[in-house]
């Protein structure tokens, strides 16, 4: 769906993309994430013919971004930060408005601005003033805009920025919905909403990409510098002597927590799963467990840590 | 096609959306209402050769309302979409930056017709009540319409221009308002040069707005004055165009 190779952006004085390649199929979801001013959206305004690339090539659904920027913004909808709308417009009005401009004939355009209204939970507010809406109202109306021409690929630029958690929480369930019959590009900085609503997460930082995996892949890669912690009560050194004889614990790590109790933090080998083992030890020496965690990289500690050591190398 | 139509409606709807196209009329209202009662109590007390419409064009206030007016229609054109954003998602469907460029154009155009249609009824109150018919030829009052119609079609394209050029309205409105009255003083240097017969007064003489209006307030229409005013509103439109597009433009 989405053919990116080689692509490259430069302003007047920085770079803000530099040569990205990589390829979209049709029906995934994929999440670019980044900090602010990875190039995100620069990426998007390529892609949504509102600007051109320095160099390299862009094709959406096998067209030219470039050469045939028509019938690319044909089969796209985008949705820009911050959600441009025309406020002084009724919902129904700018969605019709929208839904003609972008070339559906009359009686088509009411099929489809009564289909996504429905679709974006906006039937009740069809007749109010967009500006006069909160802006979960307003965000799907974005979204709405969006989708009212049926495109193959659907562009969010940060689809919940300014959001509360519950308009958050409606926004992403209607994005999932999409998933399965459009090809998403979200572009984000917030981990959760990746983690949440993509099959596919691009990491970009400075114009480049880090990771290109599913989330899980993603977490599973990073998992093996995970580790068990555990609390127990015991004699630190009858702990340290026993953790020395277990196999499987590569590194092991024992604070002493409040009250008799001791944390410590094991660092498995590659693959195992120390918590059965764990668990029997403790019960066959009758000492007291409290916590037994196994605490998995998120997306977070990933994208901290790809973007980190990115900064090193510089360095 | 269909897109272009879509636009120019939106352009004359958010006119009517806003407060600014209410104001605009409420003030051409004004100017014309203040402009037709001097020219009657003037017209009462003496006799005159000129024909009426002259008159009007000869008095300050229809200068007034075209340098003022157009900059407060054009403003909003792309400055207030560039700063909206609104301005991306446009550009994001599949019209072409020329449809954009025309669709903008031809709203402020019919928006900047409408706000004259006062005139018309200044017009129907002398002929209802004058006993003098020859005070308003038909032919004449065609030509006047002719010429209000070009100047603004002028007027209009450089406000879009000047529009184009930034994402704020008010710069938009002000470097529009200067480019117009710019304009207009020129035609004080052909009065400069009067009687002299250099190449400088002859290129002034052309580009005299108040010289032209005459001749169309008279019922003359030159084509000279026509060619002159299409081939600039062509010439800013195609500047218009150029400034949207720059943004495609690879460095």
């Amino acid at each position: 769906m989405i053919e990116v190779v080689n692509l490259t952006k430069r302003y007047a004085g920085h770079t803000a993309v530099t040569g990205l390649t990589f390829s979209v199929q049709r029906g995934e979801l994929v999440g670019l994430l980044g900090p602010n001013g990875a190039g995100k959206t620069t990426i998007m305004r390529i892609l949504s013919c509102f600007m051109p690339a320095t160099s390299g090539s862009a094709r959406v659904a096998g067209f030219d971004v470039f050469t045939e920027a028509d019938e690319v913004r044909r089969r796209i909808g985008y949705m820009p930060e911050n959600n441009p709308l025309h406020k002084d417009m009724r919902v129904r009005d700018y969605l019709k408005f929208r839904a003609r401009l972008k070339g559906l004939s009359r009686t088509r355009s009411r099929e489809r601005t009564d289909i996504v209204m429905q679709q974006c939970a906006l039937t009740d507010v069809s007749k109010r003033m967009i500006g006069q809406l909160s802006k979960g109202y307003q965000q799907r109306v974005g979204l709405a805009d969006a989708l009212v021409h049926d495109p193959e690929l659907i562009i969010l630029d940060e689809p919940t920025i300014g959001l509360d958690p519950n308009q958050i929480r409606t926004v992403r369930q209607l994005i999932k919905d999409l998933g399965g019959n459009h090809t998403l590009l979200i572009s984000t900085h917030i981990l959760p909403e990746v983690e949440m609503t993509c099959n596919r997460v691009l990491i970009i930082h400075e114009g480049r990409i880090l990771a290109d995996d599913s989330p899980k892949n993603l977490q599973k890669v990073m998992s093996d510098g995970g580790q068990i912690i555990a609390e127990i009560a015991a004699p630190a050194d009858e702990l340290r002597a026993c953790w020395e004889l277990v196999p499987e614990i590569e590194h092991y790590d024992v604070a002493p927590s409040d009250g008799d109790y001791f944390r410590c933090s094991l660092t498995p080998r590659a693959g195992a799963d120390l918590r059965a083992q764990i668990f029997s030890i403790v019960c066959e020496r009758n000492w007291k467990l409290r916590e037994l965690t196994h605490s998995r990289h998120s997306l977070e500690d990933i994208f901290v840590r790809v973007t980190r050591a990115d900064r090193e190398e510089e360095a | 096609m269909q897109a272009y139509v879509t636009l120019v409606r939106r352009e004359l709807g958010s006119s009517f959306l806003s407060w600014t196209g209410y104001v605009v009329v409420g003030a051409v209202v004004f100017l014309l209402g203040m402009c037709f009662v001097n020219l009657l109590a003037a017209l009462n007390n003496t006799d005159t050769e000129q024909p009426l419409l002259e008159m009007f064009y000869s008095t300050y206030y229809f200068w007034l309302i075209l340098l003022l007016a157009t900059p407060v229609i054009t403003m909003r054109s792309f400055a207030l979409e560039k700063s909206s954003g609104t301005f991306e998602t446009l550009m994001t469907t599949p019209v072409s930056d020329k449809q954009v460029v025309f669709a903008k154009f031809t709203g402020a155009l019919i928006f900047y017709t409408l706000m004259w249609l006062p005139l018309a009824a200044c017009i129907f109150i002398v002929r209802r009540f004058s006993n003098d018919p020859s005070a308003l030829d038909p032919g004449a009052m065609l030509s006047t319409a002719l010429g209000i119609l070009l100047l603004g079609a002028l007027y209009v394209s450089l406000g879009c221009f000047a529009s184009s050029l930034t994402r704020n309205q008010i710069i938009a409105a002000m470097l529009s308002f200067v480019l117009g009255i710019s304009l207009f003083l020129m035609s004080f240097l052909s009065y400069a040069f009067a009687g002299d017969n250099s190449i400088l007064a002859r290129i002034f003489a052309h580009v005299s707005l108040i010289e032209h209006m005459r001749d169309f307030a008279r019922g003359v229409v030159d084509t000279r004055a026509v060619v002159f005013y299409v081939s600039l509103t062509a010439l800013f439109l195609f500047l218009t165009h150029r400034a949207i597009e720059s943004r495609r433009w690879k460095s």
